[in-house]
């Protein structure tokens, strides 16, 4: 194995083989759970339990176990909603766009970031299904025969648009995460040794031998559906953000929303590729696979989203300034200075101030202070949804219907509640699926990869695989 | 019937590729070539056609895109129709996120599916894998014997002689 670029830092440390790879990402799928893995889930069970919980009672006893109140139609359930959907972006931005791109980078965090897309997509569809009162009443937004009804659904309504944009979204994000584990589910279902094992990663892996002709086809549908996705994932953010910006709220009624969401839709996502990461590559022993390298790359768009993020946020203050609007004036004095200052600043100081702090590259490349920074970041996008929602619509037009929102018990409790579904299905996405897509990696381990210095340890520790050009591997 | 096959195994992805070629050269048929990652370059050494996936996406993005144009102006503007804010009843611009929505539906799904149908990928309990390296970090060439050939040296030679580490005969049951 070599690595030819003398500019660009090897992707895979510690002198990888083809067969290094394989036993490196089927050690967590084949060996008995560590007591780490064990831990944590314990602690995601409970966050399922406690979703469980406010779920039931929110059914049983109606949305009034929410804090929501006549004038705050919208707080927490549609915060998370948003907040969830952007989580969910940077998986199908790293498995899209960069392919498009041709990011080598993305290979060792695309499989992760993807499964973290479907997990924060279902975690983000319970929000607006439990909000509707009555979800098993659910499939009223389908367009069906309506014999039950009197009417067609409403094309013109953006609910609607989320719908289908949501929906659509979800399923070819499982296919495009699926088709990618095809490959990888062969491998170890090649290796399994349990009967149960060997069955179940052959039902999965479809009769996946690797013959030339299937993997030729198989690129073609990895690049065609990229390329599909990758607008799916802007009109999805978009939608989301048609929502408020086609009402008439002042504070909602904006054509920036379109982009800005989007930017913090990748912002919050790569926030959270960042945070679950660190954990991965530390609790499975994949340091040489998840490197400094592919931390400082997801640093560079926290850069480049985060002041994006912060040129929205002033550009609606300038433009309910110059819009001379009074309404859309007050919402925003209101929002900086009115009863929710607090979330308005938190948001301001998370999402504005820290990820500037990245054009160090002390920072960026420390893992510390990464993990840090994307959560402050993950906060900050939580206020940034809760600052738009909360703040417009607790003082609109008439001083008469004014009121404050607070969240109840139950309120918090879907909230964390989902936070510990969104675990529990990663940890078992962990233990039972290849973290890291093993095809790929070895796709670019000849290109990309330090040299293995079996006989010379001391050579690469001083140029760093920066000039190790043509060494052969054995 | 009973089909016998030549396994040449490789382990480096440009022995493979030159092998490939010289092979090819020398008159002999290559049944398939297994590797464990898509190796750039061997669709053309072994005479791949370009895919055809992608026709088959533009026509189900097609089909998503007349059906959901189709659905949206019938059920709004014929159907039932209705006024909302002041719109007309076929009101094209609010149509349009849905049509997109359903043209990526339709258009991934068909390729997808078509994909599974043609590669003939279904959930099976029985896989045949000619080598189980395969999947790990052998490249395995696979050159079908035709019946009354007894002499194999000749192919293991061939083989051999393009870098094949490792010459191996299986069969397989029809």
């Amino acid at each position: 194995m070599q690595h030819v670029s003398p500019i660009r830092e090897p992707l895979v440390t510690g002198g990888k083989t083809y067969h290094d790879i394989t036993e490196d990402v089927c050690r967590q799928v084949e060996a008995k759970p560590n007591a780490r893995w064990a831990a944590a889930l314990a602690v995601a069970l409970v966050g399922l339990a406690i979703f469980i919980y406010s779920v039931y009672r929110t059914l049983w006893y109606g949305i009034g176990e929410w804090g929501l109140n006549k004038t705050v139609g919208w707080a927490w359930d549609i915060t998370n909603f948003v907040w969830w959907v952007g989580i969910g972006h940077a998986g199908t931005l790293i498995s899209a766009i960069l392919l498009l791109f041709r990011q080598k980078w993305r290979t060792s965090i695309n499989r992760a970031a993807e499964a973290m897309t479907i997990f924060a997509v279902i975690c983000a569809a319970m929000f607006p299904v439990l909000h509707m009162g009555r979800p098993w009443l659910a499939y009223w937004v389908l367009p069906l025969p309506n014999t039950f009804g009197s009417l067609w659904v409403n094309f013109n309504s953006p609910l609607l648009w989320d719908v289908f944009a949501i929906s659509t979204y979800f399923s070819v994000s499982l296919v495009f995460w699926y088709i990618g584990l095809i490959p990888d589910f062969a491998t170890i279902r090649d290796r399994a040794t349990g009967p149960i094992a060997r069955r179940a990663y052959a039902v999965l892996s479809m009769g996946w031998t690797g013959s030339a002709k299937a993997w030729s086809r198989y690129e073609t549908v990895s690049l065609i559906l990229a390329g599909l996705a990758t607008p799916l994932v802007l009109s999805v953010h978009t939608i989301v953000s048609m929502d408020f910006a086609t009402s008439v709220i002042p504070g909602w009624h904006t054509t920036i929303f379109p982009p800005y969401f989007v930017a913090g839709a990748i912002f919050s996502g790569f926030a959270m590729v960042l945070t679950l990461m660190i954990i991965t590559r530390k609790v499975f022993f994949l340091e040489d696979y998840i490197t400094l390298e592919h931390v400082e790359s997801m640093n560079k768009v926290i850069i480049l989203t985060g002041s994006i993020v912060g040129i929205a946020y002033t550009t609606e203050f300038f433009i309910a300034w110059y819009s001379g609007v009074e309404y859309e004036q007050y919402a925003f004095i209101n929002r900086a200075f009115g009863p929710y200052w607090w979330a308005y600043w938190s948001m301001m100081t998370c999402n504005v101030i820290t990820p500037q702090l990245f054009w160090f590259r002390k920072i960026r490349r420390s893992l510390t202070a990464t993990f840090i920074i994307s959560i402050f970041v993950n906060i900050g996008m939580w206020f940034e949804r809760f600052v738009i929602i909360v703040t417009s619509l607790h003082r609109d037009f008439l001083p008469s219907s004014w009121a404050m929102f607070s969240p109840t018990i139950i309120d918090i409790g879907v909230y964390v509640g989902t936070i510990g579904l969104f675990f529990t299905l990663f940890l078992l996405f962990c233990k039972f699926f290849p973290v890291v897509n093993m095809a790929e990696v070895k796709a670019i381990l000849k290109s990309s990869s330090e040299v293995k210095h079996h006989h010379n340890a001391t050579m690469h520790s001083t140029d760093k695989g920066l000039n190790t050009n043509r060494h052969h591997n054995e | 019937m009973n089909k016998k096959f030549v396994l040449g195994i490789y382990d480096d992805e440009d022995v493979l590729l030159t092998a490939i070629e010289n092979i090819r050269a020398a008159g002999t048929k290559i049944y398939d070539v297994f590797s464990p990652y898509p190796v750039h370059g061997i669709d053309d050494v072994l005479g791949i056609k370009r895919s055809r996936l992608p026709i088959v996406a533009f026509f189900g993005g097609l089909f998503g895109m007349s059906f959901a144009l189709w659905m949206q102006i019938w059920m709004l503007g014929f159907d039932w129709p209705m006024i909302i804010g002041g719109k007309p009843h076929i009101a094209l611009p609010s149509f349009i996120p849905v049509t997109f929505e359903l043209t990526v539906l339709c258009s991934a799904f068909s390729m997808v599916i078509t994909f599974f149908i043609v590669s003939k990928l279904k959930p099976s309990l029985k896989v045949n894998v000619f080598d189980k390296r395969s999947t790990d970090d052998k490249f395995v060439m696979a050159i079908e014997v035709k019946e009354g050939v007894t002499d194999m040296s000749a192919l293991n030679n061939l083989l051999r002689s393009n870098g094949a580490i490792e010459v191996n005969e299986k069969e397989v049951v029809k």
